[in-house]
């Protein structure tokens, strides 16, 4: 029962983290230049609105208690207005959340397949010749910008062999595994050289424990001992990298979603930033650490669920 | 006889040196050398505006052709290089210069200083890092002055964790002791004794680093947040070409060849020198 009690114990643990972001966030629009009001309501607000919008987020009040405004607004899901959109910023943000997440998680599974097609024949000619070739694709790929490589992909596949669309996402999410191929794709070649790099090196690792030659010398056929004993007991250290793949692949989303023109949370800020949008800025930022946080504790409990040596 | 030790030492280093590292130093230096010596190898103004030769397809005259603008992508290309390896240097000097040193103190010195660090490590790393530079951008205005602060802002942490790391082992190592036995200060511990050893990770750490920062100077150049158009900024460039894609695709082409080329010979040094560490040890 033990390991499961950290399940309850890990969210208590995560408090500083989250306090952390806030006072972040915070902090980044306490540092816009200009009174946030205006910003909110535009230069031609009426004097009475102001005041308003003032005591609602107590910008009236001392710095201190203003955070203590922020938060108790965000909690209850009131991330400001946006000037930009004239609408709450949260429900902007809502609206925008199932583009990114479906390029994401579209991206993350072509890029499991990518990584597992390199690191795996790499690890078994481990110092041969595929093993050099796939260092070298990985030390090549990690340096060509994501921008690049999605409007080469626009350029080649969409319109010279206008295979895939250049643009456009819809409600359908079957049509939209076509549409966002691109997209997905060019993601997925940001990350995979992080993949395949650490999934090899633990493969490596593996097939030179003792128990893989304990197998061996039983006379259990290679293939047996590479995918029942090495392959299975690799995963998790990988699976592990996943709070670092999650922020990176956020920030492949911002690139990908201007490249390709999606209507998602990366667009929705670049776009926040050239309009001096501050509060929808600040509230994008907030959602996607807190999407970070979130899916590093989803791992920390997986890897406890399906790893019983490990303890937290 | 000392001398004959002392070449043959340097020789076998020299053999020793792994073929990534000199593949990368010479890529880098390449590039290094065609950034000085822009305005001597290219006789066109990289930002001076020629109405009467736009979107000009590669020739003897425009080796690489011309942009919407009538303007030289060769040494425009050049000329950015300029800015881009600048970007590269600056984005990393300064995390590493301000990391090392909040590292080197927190992990010698311990206690309540070293449990903020650790703290604000822990909060730092759940941003997502691109983002985070973003918002950061956004607060001040866009432009290569609010890279450098964003940058050395976030980025400071990742040198003070590899810092942390090696002091914490290292301030316990005998010949650390020996020397706080015979009563040298903690100053000078940390500069003279700890630091030398502790930064070769950080060092080979820069490599890779100066390949992140790069992409992701352009990534901002190329998102309009980074360096302003008219500059010559290979991430602008692209931008610049994304819409002429079909009629002009060598604007949006080359500068990428660029920025993946001279990533590439940062990343090779850095896999070079990271081989050449494991076998110093």
């Amino acid at each position: 029962m033990g390991r499961f009690a950290f399940v309850l114990r890990r969210p208590f643990q995560l408090i500083p983290v989250i306090i952390g972001i806030s006072l972040i966030t915070f902090v980044l629009l306490q540092l816009t230049p200009g009174d946030p009001v205006r910003v909110m309501l535009g230069s031609r607000a009426s004097p009475e609105a102001i005041q308003e919008m003032r005591t609602r987020y107590g910008l009236d009040r001392p710095v201190i208690v203003q955070y203590g405004y922020y938060v108790m607004n965000a909690v209850q899901g009131d991330l400001g207005q946006s000037l930009a959109f004239r609408s709450p910023v949260s429900k902007i943000i809502a609206q925008r959340v199932a583009p990114t997440v479906y390029v994401l998680v579209y991206g993350l599974a072509l890029s499991t397949l990518l990584t597992l097609a390199l690191a795996v024949p790499a690890a078994r000619s481990q110092g041969g010749f595929v093993d050099q070739l796939v260092r070298l694709v990985c030390v090549t790929v990690v340096g060509i910008p994501s921008y690049w490589i999605g409007l080469m992909l626009i350029m080649f596949l969409g319109l010279q062999l206008k295979l895939f669309p250049v643009s456009g996402f819809g409600p359908d999410p079957l049509a939209n595994l076509w549409h966002m191929f691109m997209p997905a794709l060019t993601i997925a070649l940001a990350i995979t050289p992080i993949l395949t790099r650490n999934l090899r090196a633990t493969l490596v690792a593996q097939m030179n424990a003792d128990y893989v030659t304990a197998g061996r010398s039983k006379g259990l056929p290679e293939s047996y001992v590479f995918w029942r004993h090495v392959f299975p007991n690799s995963l998790l250290p990988t699976l592990n990298l996943a709070g670092v793949i999650v922020s990176f692949l956020i920030g492949g989303t911002v690139i990908v979603e201007s490249v390709f023109n999606i209507p998602g949370l990366g667009q929705l800020m670049v776009r926040s930033v050239l309009t001096r949008d501050y509060f929808t800025v600040q509230g994008v930022t907030l959602v996607l650490a807190l999407g970070v946080v979130l899916t590093t504790f989803v791992v920390d409990v997986l890897t406890v669920l399906l790893d019983p040596r490990v303890k937290l | 006889m000392t001398a004959a030790v002392e070449t043959s030492t340097f020789q076998r280093r020299a053999r020793r040196a792994p073929p990534t590292l000199v593949v990368g130093a010479f890529i880098v230096g390449t590039w290094i050398a065609l950034a000085l010596l822009a305005p001597w190898l290219t006789a066109y103004d990289p930002i001076a505006v020629d109405v009467t030769n736009t979107l000009k397809p590669m020739s003897g005259e425009h080796w690489l052709g011309t942009d919407s603008f009538g303007r030289d992508v060769f040494s425009r290309l050049l000329h950015g290089a300029r800015l881009d390896l600048q970007m590269a240097f600056f984005g990393v000097v300064g995390p590493l210069i301000i990391g090392t040193a909040i590292g080197l103190l927190a992990a010698y010195y311990g206690g309540v200083v070293d449990a903020l660090l650790m703290r604000v490590l822990d909060v730092t790393v759940s941003f997502p890092y691109f983002v985070l530079v973003i918002a950061i951008v956004a607060v001040l205005e866009p432009g290569l002055r609010s890279y450098y602060i964003s940058l050395t802002l976030v980025n400071w942490v990742t040198y003070a964790r590899l810092m942390r790391s090696q002091v914490l082992v290292l301030k316990n190592a005998e010949f650390v002791l020996a020397a706080r036995t015979i009563g040298i200060r903690d100053r000078r511990i940390m500069l003279r004794h700890i630091l030398p050893n502790a930064i070769a990770p950080s060092i080979v750490f820069v490599m890779t680093d100066a390949v992140l920062t790069i992409v992701l100077g352009s990534s901002l150049g190329f998102l309009g947040l980074g360096v302003q158009p008219p500059e010559p900024e290979w991430g602008v460039m692209i931008a610049e070409g994304q819409v002429y894609l079909k009629q002009a695709w060598w604007i949006a082409v080359f500068p990428g060849i660029a920025i993946s080329t001279l990533a590439l010979g940062f990343s090779l040094a850095a896999d070079g020198m990271a081989k050449l560490l494991h076998a110093a040890q």
